[in-house]
């Protein structure tokens, strides 16, 4: 491999930004392109949706109406610019952290929820959305993104996988075998890292020593990228760029935004025994709504009827939500029997008599 | 009937697969110009293109993951575990996702696939190519775990496999391989996926047995005849599903029941069916449900694996332990009385 060849995989030396954490926009290289003004308009007022959907899942939690609830607050630029960054003919495959990512997407919050409400394992039809359902073990999904992004490939269809991943992830195997498969088949899949900073308690840096996480896409044959990644014009602008590049047959590509997961792993975590409020307030100052808000307001994209109107619409869709998860849902519990094949097995057709029969003497 | 191995139907099974569904693709290590190590894919980048019938990186993990994500997007994979051992690092995704996709989306999302393992020892293989792995398999819900013992069967059970709506782990038998005997592979006579079958009807004493066990079984059989036992030989073909009916049925007639595996005996299939019988055949037994199995000990060096595996001797010491002898009196039994 040629040295312009490496250079031309190697990721920038230091994030990409459009927009600095004041929201005063910054020279970004030429090769990303700004994205379309629109497309800004919208990803704000999704970022505004998805971090009161976020707020409202966590004090769903302690309502006792969700099991649990791994929280994006933060991450709102990565989670938002992930999803506008796809088409409709697009896959997405997502992790559990990416419930906001969902509903950016336009599924049904109440659907994206059921995983964690407890009433079955994936509540929406994949198919349907192509969203695949929210993944639980480690970077398993980077693979099936690949397979399904060489599905699309060999059917001549011009559509793209892309897989979110967080910054732990990218230590299992899982993920640098989906690298290696993507880069030898040319797969149009984009590996989207959000480096969040923490696998559940363990920091950055004792989970990689590698110089960015964007790096280990190099030794695949990977073109890289990393990009700050609470700048949503900048997340979007090479999310974009990643997306036409796989699109385009020149393979898979690899980003990694920099970005901090404001609460603890989930509400069962507790954050304070592994960080300091001083970083949790420094990466407070780095909002990304706030900075795209101050950033498209100085443009004269945003006014303040506008900001009203998002909080105001984001305020509805939490009530909405909130009364819908209030509502008890009843389980039909025999139907653990009917999705395990296609056919159930007489063994398990005995068994869910066994069940029935249960059932019913504690109903008599 | 043609004369062909293991090895040629399986090969037969993968070509008649790709030729009549486009849908179908055959991946793995080694699997392309190669053929693969066994020979399996022998040919079928040739005839039928790499497109069809491809090499990957190696990394069973990857090869699996891949083939989730091809399955999900309309093909129907075939991969190629080349060996037993090695399919071990493709656990999480065959137990966590390949099982479970179907499941977890309410029947959304199917994935049809096969998984190919060559299996099981006496093939003189060095460490880590002789496992018999059967049970990881059949103890995960929304796997179907298939062994074959004939040629013919090789073959349409590995059709049917192919063809099914449900992710199927297809075990071959290493030893069997080369082994030969007359094949339907034009017309079916084969008995459906999901059914055993009695490879040798006999009146004193059931021996339950797939995959490589078959073909022990089957020679006991004849060593007892010698004796003047004459023993039914069942073959499981599919451990999952699996078919309670045959085998109950089968010790009902006979009264007596020796499981014989090649696997490890603790917490395997063996110990499965062996509880399975006593559980439904308590008042035909004449005499404990006996198992033959390996040790439980890790696969012995190549030298050293005839003592670990079961062979026509032990098979005949368990079913001399079936109390012909002391036979008690069956209608005493039927009546229950203690």
């Amino acid at each position: 491999m040629s040295a312009k060849t490496v250079r031309g995989l190697l990721p920038s030396s230091a994030p990409i930004r459009f927009v600095d954490e004041s929201g005063s926009a910054v020279k970004a290289p030429a090769k990303y392109a700004a994205p379309p003004d629109e497309l800004l308009r919208a990803a704000y007022r999704w970022m505004v949706v998805g971090r009161r959907f976020d707020t409202q899942a966590t004090a769903l939690t302690k309502q006792g109406r969700l099991a649990v609830y791994p929280s994006s607050r933060g991450q709102e630029a990565c989670q938002v610019a992930g999803v506008l960054a796809l088409r409709e003919q697009d896959w997405l495959f997502p992790t559990y952290r990416d419930s906001v990512a969902l509903v950016a997407r336009g599924l049904d919050p109440v659907e994206v929820l059921t995983l964690l409400r407890g009433d079955w394992h994936c509540g929406y039809d994949p198919a349907a959305v192509r969203v695949a359902p929210q993944c639980t073990p480690l970077a398993t999904q980077v693979l099936h993104a690949t397979g399904m992004a060489e599905a699309m490939r060999r059917k001549g269809e011009d559509g793209v996988a892309m897989a979110f991943v967080g910054d732990g992830g990218t230590s299992e195997g899982d993920f640098h075998e989906a690298l290696n498969f993507a880069a030898v088949f040319k797969a149009p899949v984009v590996f989207f890292v959000q480096n969040n900073q923490y696998a559940i308690s363990v920091p950055l840096a004792r989970q990689s020593a590698a110089p960015a996480l964007a790096y280990k896409g190099v030794g695949y044959g990977v073109r890289s990228e990393q990009v700050d990644g609470n700048d949503l014009v900048a997340v979007l602008s090479v999310l974009r760029a990643a997306v036409e590049h796989a699109r385009g047959g020149r393979g898979p590509f690899l980003v990694e935004a920099h970005t901090y997961r404001m609460d603890a792993h989930t509400n069962a975590d507790d954050a304070g025994r592994y960080r300091d409020d001083e970083e949790v307030r420094r990466w407070s100052a780095a909002d990304p709504v706030r900075r795209l808000e101050t950033y498209l307001r100085g443009r004269g994209l945003l006014t303040g009827e506008d900001v009203e109107a998002a909080g105001v619409r984001a305020e509805s869709f939490a009530a909405d939500l909130r009364a819908r998860m209030n509502a008890d849902t009843e389980a039909d519990l025999l139907e653990i029997f009917d999705h395990v094949y296609a056919e159930p097995t007489p063994q398990l057709r005995e068994q869910r008599e066994l069940l029935r029969a249960e059932l019913n003497a504690q109903e008599s | 009937m043609p004369t062909v191995s293991m090895a040629q139907a399986l090969n037969t099974a993968l070509r008649d697969a790709l030729r009549d569904d486009e849908r179908v693709l055959i991946f793995g290590e080694d699997v392309g110009p190669l053929g693969g190590v066994f020979r399996i894919t022998d040919g079928l980048t040739r005839d039928f293109g790499e497109q069809r019938c491809f090499d990957t990186p190696l990394a069973e993990s990857g090869i699996v993951g891949l083939a989730v994500g091809l399955a999900m997007g309309g093909f129907r994979p075939v991969v190629e575990m080349q060996f037993d051992a090695f399919a071990y690092p493709a656990f999480e995704q065959i137990a966590s996702h390949v099982a479970k996709l179907r499941n977890r989306t309410r029947g959304r999302l199917a994935l049809p696939m096969v998984i190919r393992v060559p299996y099981g020892g006496g093939v003189g293989g060095v460490e880590h190519h002789c496992d018999s792995s059967e049970a990881y398999y059949a103890h995960t819900p929304g796997l179907k775990v298939v062994t074959p013992a004939t040629p013919e069967d090789a073959y349409w059970l590995l059709r049917d496999a192919v063809a099914d709506p449900d992710p199927v782990v297809f075990l071959e038998p290493k030893k069997l391989y080369w082994s030969k005997a007359e094949a339907g592979l034009e017309r079916r006579a084969a008995a459906p996926f999901g059914r055993a079958v009695v490879r040798r009807p006999g009146r004193d004493a059931t021996l339950v047995a797939y995959g490589p066990a078959v073909l022990v079984a089957m020679e006991a059989a004849t060593a007892a005849a010698e004796d003047g036992l004459d023993l039914e030989v069942v073959d499981l073909r599919t451990i999952v599903p699996f078919d309670d009916e045959t085998v109950v049925a089968s010790v009902r007639r006979t009264g007596r029941c020796v499981v014989v595996q090649e696997a490890q005996g603790f917490a395997g299939v063996g110990a499965e069916i062996a509880a399975r019988v006593q559980e439904r055949c308590f008042h035909s037994l004449a005499a404990p449900v006996l198992r033959v199995a390996g040790f439980d000990v890790p696969y012995p060096p190549p030298k050293l694996e005839h003592a670990h595996l079961p062979g026509v001797d032990r098979v005949l010491d368990a079913v001399e332990r079936l109390q012909f002898g002391d036979r008690p009196d069956v209608r005493h039994l039927s009546r229950g009385a203690a």
